[in-house]
């Protein structure tokens, strides 16, 4: 039709800087309300917050929460719930405590610090979490129970096997190996950071470049080459900007000398060694891009967003619904567990009380990120980014001083608010 | 003429639908024959869209579904696709929150040879469909909530055309359409009978009926009153059918 043809030709010249560049507005203002947050807690705090050492630990702090946020997208995309991640963790991390402090070392003979007792340990973990989530995944799906009462009944269930299988104790220390997957104990040092960083900027590169040629090749409007080499550096100074800082951040010169020693060197005069990227944001990292290609590129994503959608649409179509349920719930176990591995690494021991509230800050982080609560959006770096806001806003209103009642207050609020603000916003977009 | 000397493409025999206490399809016996259009008539609540969802696998009921004189089981959508069989569903049954391209290829995606959904391959055979089907369909990259009633349409059916479809269920495929679409649909209609495929279609209006179908079935209070051929009949017929459950003619059926 004529008028159509028309309203396109006018169109196009409005299209602005943003919408060349082809990046989601919705991303750039979580993006902008992060570093303004930052920033603002930089001045106030005279300039402690947006140290190297700060933005490490704020990392390492971040990523259990951020790990499970991933998963708790594509279960509140499916329009389901979880309240039992932080139980779950609990559960995932006391029975990983106990095969490695006693199973493992005294029941199986390994000894302490086996080399193998790490591994093993993960894997029983995984398995665990991944176990129990297909289960209540099977409740929710086949049983159809809502998963807002299925998940609350295993808030209780999970939180207390873990007690009882600890008895209550505080388990530790846990094995060596293993602790280095909490954070400050295992990093990748400063040239396998580097390393990652160029891997990574490289596969971010051809991506962006592959994805253009495939358009290319059906004949489809590709942005424009400028707009694409902005993109591309926008890209590459982030995560090698991201690098830099973290191999800034260096080893204090007494914990060198201690590790020189144990190795019966002497540390050479002037030498520093940054940390570099830990493990576990490592950890982060590959989980954050796997699942974002589940989620974009794999039938598996599809589904699980034509579910959210339309759940009937989904089961007309001929989507097994309720299999699909049990995968999400499977995946976000498996989640939990691996986010249980680097919450207990990171505190060298099992207490009774960890992942005590993670449900409520992995939904929080998920929301945060966009993820609607009704169902069919959502996406895995914008729950890594509420994750990575959230835990900013915490602990940058711990180094300003501000009461611990007024610190809950606070983010209670700003989950209120993020929520409000994306309902504006979709409501001007239209969609 | 449809030639119906042969197997009939369709059988459904003796089926029965209830839900609870309720028999929303009794003993209802329908069939359909290559390159024949068979129109579904009745009240709200007659049974004609339950009827249809036990072939399309929505539904379960008991009796026996036929194809090619093949007795079949279909217990779910993905069986009712198994055999050919492509519903357009009065609700659409479209993921709003995916575009057309998702839309179209919904549980049947393109993959590469990594097992990855090829995007870009499925945008490219969607816009050839849709350039046949509505060629100023133009949004392929907006969810389908932001599309018109007709374009939304114009997606079910390009789901419902595009898989090689040999039966194809229109539950009230032009509900939502204006004068120009539904003569579009009509159009398409006559092109898919031409090809050989087998039609039900779902309609309150006895007029698009008159025109578009080869022969009625019509169902009141979930019981079949009888199938006639368009040609014998007149408008009035029909409509003393649907209200009256009456058989036009000396003998009516029970």
């Amino acid at each position: 039709m004529t008028d159509t043809t028309t309203q396109q030709v006018t169109r196009q010249p409005s299209r602005n800087l943003f919408q060349k560049l082809e990046i989601d507005m919705r991303l750039l203002g979580m993006i902008g309300a992060f570093v303004l947050l930052c920033i603002g807690f930089d001045i106030v705090t005279e300039g402690r917050f947006l140290t190297p050492r700060n933005i490490f630990n704020l990392t390492i702090q971040t990523v259990s929460v951020a790990i499970m946020a991933c998963g708790m997208v594509f279960v509140i995309v499916t329009r389901h719930i979880d309240l039992s991640v932080g139980a779950l963790l609990a559960t995932c991390s006391a029975v990983m405590a106990m095969t490695q402090t006693q199973i493992l070392p005294y029941v199986l003979d390994f000894g302490l610090n086996h080399p193998a007792t790490w591994i093993i340990t993960i894997v029983v973990g995984l398995v665990a979490g991944t176990i129990i989530g297909a289960f209540q995944g099977a409740l929710i799906g086949y049983l159809t129970i809502p998963a807002f009462i299925v998940t609350l009944g295993g808030f209780l269930v999970w939180r207390n096997v873990a007690w009882y299988l600890t008895g209550g104790q505080t388990i530790g220390p846990l094995d060596e190996n293993f602790r280095k997957l909490g954070g400050i104990n295992g990093t990748l040092g400063e040239t396998w950071s580097w390393a990652l960083g160029l891997i990574l900027t490289v596969a971010a590169l051809w991506v962006l470049w592959t994805s253009r040629q495939a358009r290319a090749r059906h004949g489809f409007a590709v942005k424009p080459l400028w707009a694409q080499g902005v993109l591309s550096a926008i890209f590459a100074a982030a995560i090698l900007g991201f690098v830099a800082i973290l191999n800034a951040y260096e080893i204090p010169s007494r914990r060198l000398e201690r590790m020189f020693e144990d190795r019966g060197e002497i540390l050479p005069e002037g030498l520093t060694i940054g940390y570099g990227v830990p493990f576990s944001v490592l950890i982060l990292i590959v989980v954050a891009i796997v699942l974002t290609i589940v989620a974009r590129r794999t039938r598996f994503g599809r589904y699980i967003f034509a579910t959210g959608g339309n759940p009937d649409a989904a089961e007309l179509s001929g989507i097994n619904t309720r299999w699909l349920t049990v995968k999400v719930f499977a995946l976000m176990g498996f989640l939990c567990a691996l986010s249980a591995v680097v919450a207990s690494a990171r505190l060298a021991n099992h207490s009774n009380d960890i992942g005590t509230l993670d449900e409520l800050r992995v939904i929080a982080a998920a929301v945060i990120g966009g993820t609607a609560l009704s169902g069919g959006i959502g996406t895995i770096y914008g729950a890594v980014l509420g994750a990575l806001i959230m835990q900013a806003l915490q602990s940058g209103m711990a180094m300003v001083g501000v009461d611990a009642p007024f610190q809950n207050i606070v983010v209670g609020a700003v989950l209120v608010l993020a929520v409000l603000i994306d309902i504006l916003y979709r409501k001007r977009l239209g969609a | 003429m449809v030639d119906r000397s042969g197997t009939p493409l369709v059988e459904m025999r003796d089926i029965s639908v209830a839900f609870g206490g309720v028999k929303a399809v009794d003993h209802v016996t329908v069939d359909l024959y290559p390159g024949e259009v068979v129109g579904l008539l009745g009240h709200n609540g007659a049974g004609k869209s339950t009827l249809i969802k036990v072939l399309s696998g929505a539904y379960q009921g008991t009796g026996e579904i036929r194809i090619d004189g093949r007795p079949v089981q279909i217990t779910n959508p993905r069986d009712a696709r198994a055999n050919n069989i492509e519903t357009i569903y009065q609700t659409l049954a479209l993921a709003d929150n995916l575009d057309a391209t998702s839309n179209l290829f919904l549980g049947r995606e393109l993959v590469t040879p990594f097992g990855l959904v090829d995007d870009a391959a499925m945008e490219a055979e969607c816009r050839k469909i849709m350039g046949q089907l509505n060629p100023n369909f133009q949004k392929f990259h907006d969810p389908v909530s932001a599309l018109s009633g007709g374009q939304r349409q114009s997606v079910a059916i390009a789901r419902a055309v595009y898989f090689n479809a040999r039966i194809l269920i229109m539950d009230e495929p032009t509900a939502a359409l204006g004068p120009h679409e539904t003569q579009m649909v009509a159009e398409l209609i006559q092109k898919l009978k031409a090809q050989g495929i087998g039609i039900f279609l779902i309609d309150h209006d006895v007029h698009s009926v008159m025109d578009l179908c080869d022969r009625a079935s019509v169902m009141k209070n979930g019981q079949l009153v009888g199938t006639v051929n368009i040609p014998d009949v007149t408008d009035d017929d029909l409509l003393s059918m649907i209200i009256l459950g009456k058989m036009p003619g000396a003998a009516p059926a029970a």
